[in-house]
C-alpha cells in the first residue's frame, strides 16, 4: 500500500513539475529560447504573490488573477527586447542572455527579498485538509487543486495552438519566422505573444510551489528549472502532453525513490532522466522528426 | 529608363537600389518600373543578384542607397510584413511552407493579414484541384510542384497587388514548371501584377511582358520579349564582350 500511496503522491506532484515545464517548452518550441531564467521568473512570481497578499489582502487562492498578467506582461517586454536582440544575433547568444537574467535576478531578490525562505500561506481549510482512500492513502486537496490546473493549462494551450487563429500564427511563425513575414505576420510580436503566455503559465508554477512548498531566491534555479528541464526531456520536447507525463513519470520516480530511502527522493528522478535521455533521447512522446 | 508604354504612373518602382552582402555589393544602382498588369520578368545567371533585388522589394533586405516605391509610396523603410499587408506579397524561393501545418493551415496564414479582393481558399481550391482533397495533409508529404502550388495560394489568398515569384522552376521537372506557369493568365485575369525572377530564359521569355537582365548586380539588358533578339539576351545574361544592345551598361569583365 506504501508503494500505491507513493504512485498516487507522485503522480500529483507531476501535476506541479508539468506547470514548471510547461512554460520552458513553449518557450524553446516556438522561439527556440532555452530560458535559463525560467525558474528564477517563477520565484519571481511567488514573492510577488507574496507581496500582492500582503499588500492588498485579496484571497490566497486568487492572487494568481493579478501575478498572471503582470508576469505575462514582463514576459512580452522580455521578448521584445532582449531576447528578441539575443535571438538577432543567434540562438547561441540567448543560453547567455537568459543565464545572465537569471543571475540577476537571482542576486536581486537576496539583496530585497533576503535568502530567508517564504511560503505563500495557505489558510483555507480547503487548502490544508485531504481526503482519504482506504486507510493509508491522504491526498491533500492543495495537489489536486495544482494538478488539475496543470491539466487545465496544458488542454488550454494546446486547444489555443491547434485550432485558434493566433495559435496557427504562432506555428507558422517558429516554423518559419521569415515567411510568416512574407504572410503579413509580425513575428516579433508573436514571438511576444507566445513569451507572454509562457510567462503566464511559469507565474501559475511560481504561485503553486510557493504555497505547496517554500521559495527562496535560490529556489527558481536549483529546484524549478532543474525539474522543469526533467519534466520536458521526459516527455519530449515541443510536446505539451509529454511535458504533463514526463512531469508525473517525474514526480513518480521521485516518490518511488523515496519510499527505498528516502534521501534518494531527487536522485530517483534525475536517474530516470539521465536514463530517457541516454535511451529515448526524443522523449517517451515526441516522434522522430518527420524530414 | 522609362520607355514608351509606361506613362501612367508605375505601381512598383525600384531607383538605384544599391545592397550589400558585407564586403560583396550584390545590386549596384538598379532601377526599374513595372506597371499594372505587367508580367515583369528579372532574368540572369547564378549570383546576378536576381533574388536579393526581389528580397529587397519584399523588405527582406534594406538596401544602402536607393529607394522602392509601391503606387507612388515609399515604401523603403517598410518592414516586410507591412508591405505584404499592403499588397507586395511573394513567393518566396524554395517554397518555405509552414512544415508542421496542413495545407489549408497554411493557406490560412497566408489569408491572415489578406486584403479584400478575389481570392480565397475556396478559389485557390478551383484553380489546383487536387488541393481540396489533401487540405489535411502536412505539406512535407506533397510533391515539389505541390509544394510550389501550395507555396503560390499562400499568396494569393492574401489578395496582393503585386506578386512576386522567386525562382518558381527551382528543383522542378520541366513539365511540373510548364503546369506551374500554364496558371499564370488566370492569376493575371483577377488583376494582378507579376514581378518574377527566373534562371530559365525560355520560360521568362514566354510568359512576360518585360524583361530585365542583371549580370553580377548591375542591368545589363532591358526591353520587351519581341524587342530582343536571343544573342542579345545570351550576351547580356552571360556578360560577352563585343555584344552591346542600346541599353546595356557594365563592362562585364570581371571574371
Amino acid at each position: 500500500m506504501a508503494w500505491v500511496n507513493a504512485t498516487i503522491q507522485g503522480g500529483l506532484t507531476g501535476g506541479l513539475y508539468a506547470l514548471f515545464a510547461c512554460g520552458l517548452s513553449l518557450m524553446f518550441g516556438v522561439m527556440k529560447v532555452v530560458n535559463l531564467a525560467h525558474g528564477d521568473l517563477a520565484v519571481v512570481a511567488g514573492y510577488l504573490a507574496i507581496g500582492v497578499i500582503a499588500v492588498t489582502h485579496v484571497p490566497v487562492l486568487w492572487s494568481f488573477l493579478i501575478v498572471v498578467p503582470v508576469m505575462a506582461a514582463l514576459g512580452y517586454v522580455l521578448q521584445r527586447t532582449i531576447i528578441q536582440s539575443a535571438l538577432d544575433r543567434g540562438v547561441l547568444t540567448t543560453l547567455l542572455v537568459t543565464f545572465g537574467l537569471s543571475i540577476v535576478i537571482e542576486n536581486a531578490l537576496l539583496q530585497f527579498a533576503s535568502a530567508n525562505t517564504r511560503g505563500i500561506g495557505v489558510g483555507l481549510a480547503l487548502i490544508r485538509d485531504s481526503f482519504s482512500i482506504g486507510s493509508q492513502i491522504q491526498i491533500g486537496y492543495l495537489l489536486v487543486v495544482i494538478f488539475a490546473t496543470a491539466v487545465i493549462v496544458l488542454l488550454g494551450l494546446q486547444y489555443f495552438l491547434s485550432a485558434s487563429k493566433y495559435g496557427r500564427l504562432i506555428r507558422a511563425s517558429a516554423d518559419d519566422p521569415e515567411a510568416a513575414q512574407l504572410s503579413g505576420a509580425d513575428y516579433r510580436h508573436v514571438f511576444g505573444v507566445a513569451a507572454a503566455i509562457a510567462l503566464g503559465t511559469v507565474a501559475l508554477a511560481g504561485v503553486a510551489y510557493g504555497m505547496y512548498s517554500q521559495l527562496a531566491p535560490t529556489t527558481g534555479t536549483d529546484t524549478i528549472l532543474l525539474f522543469a528541464f526533467a519534466a520536458v526531456v521526459i516527455g519530449g520536447l515541443g510536446s505539451l502532453w509529454g511535458t504533463l507525463l514526463g512531469g508525473v513519470v517525474l514526480g513518480v520516480a521521485q516518490q518511488i525513490g523515496a519510499q527505498i530511502n528516502i534521501s534518494d527522493e531527487v536522485l530517483a528522478g534525475y536517474i530516470v532522466f539521465l536514463a530517457v535521455l541516454v535511451l529515448r533521447p526524443q522523449g517517451l512522446t515526441a516522434r522522430r522528426v518527420q524530414s | 529608363m522609362t520607355g514608351p508604354g509606361h506613362l501612367m504612373q508605375p505601381l512598383l518602382e525600384a531607383r538605384h537600389l544599391v545592397v550589400q552582402h558585407g564586403q560583396l555589393r550584390a545590386l549596384d544602382g538598379i532601377s526599374f518600373r513595372v506597371s499594372a498588369g505587367e508580367v515583369y520578368a528579372i532574368i540572369g545567371a547564378n549570383g546576378a543578384g536576381k533574388s536579393t533585388l526581389l528580397r529587397t522589394i519584399a523588405g527582406l533586405h534594406a538596401p544602402t542607397a536607393g529607394s522602392v516605391l509601391f503606387d507612388g509610396q515609399d515604401v523603403t523603410k517598410l518592414r516586410p510584413e507591412r508591405r505584404a499587408r499592403q499588397g507586395i506579397v511573394m513567393v518566396p524561393e524554395g517554397r518555405r511552407l509552414f512544415g508542421s501545418l496542413t495545407v489549408e493551415e497554411n493557406l490560412k496564414v497566408g489569408a491572415a493579414y489578406a486584403r479584400p479582393g478575389p481570392w480565397t481558399i475556396e478559389r485557390v481550391y478551383e484553380m489546383f484541384d487536387w488541393m481540396r482533397d489533401r487540405r489535411g495533409q502536412r505539406t512535407a508529404q506533397l510533391s515539389g510542384g505541390e509544394q510550389q502550388a501550395v507555396a503560390i495560394g499562400r499568396a494569393l489568398v492574401a489578395n496582393p497587388r503585386v506578386l512576386l515569384l522567386d525562382e518558381l522552376s527551382l528543383g522542378l521537372a520541366p513539365v511540373v514548371i510548364q503546369r506551374i506557369y500554364s496558371m499564370l493568365p488566370q492569376i493575371l485575369a483577377t488583376g494582378l501584377t507579376v514581378l518574377l525572377v527566373e534562371q530559365d530564359v525560355s520560360q521568362a521569355l514566354r510568359v512576360a511582358t518585360h524583361i530585365h537582365c542583371l549580370l553580377e548586380g548591375r542591368t545589363t539588358l532591358e526591353g520587351k520579349p519581341a524587342d530582343v533578339t536571343a544573342e542579345q539576351v545570351e550576351a547580356a545574361y552571360f556578360g560577352l564582350a563585343g555584344v552591346a544592345p542600346a541599353t546595356q551598361r557594365g563592362e562585364g569583365s570581371e571574371p
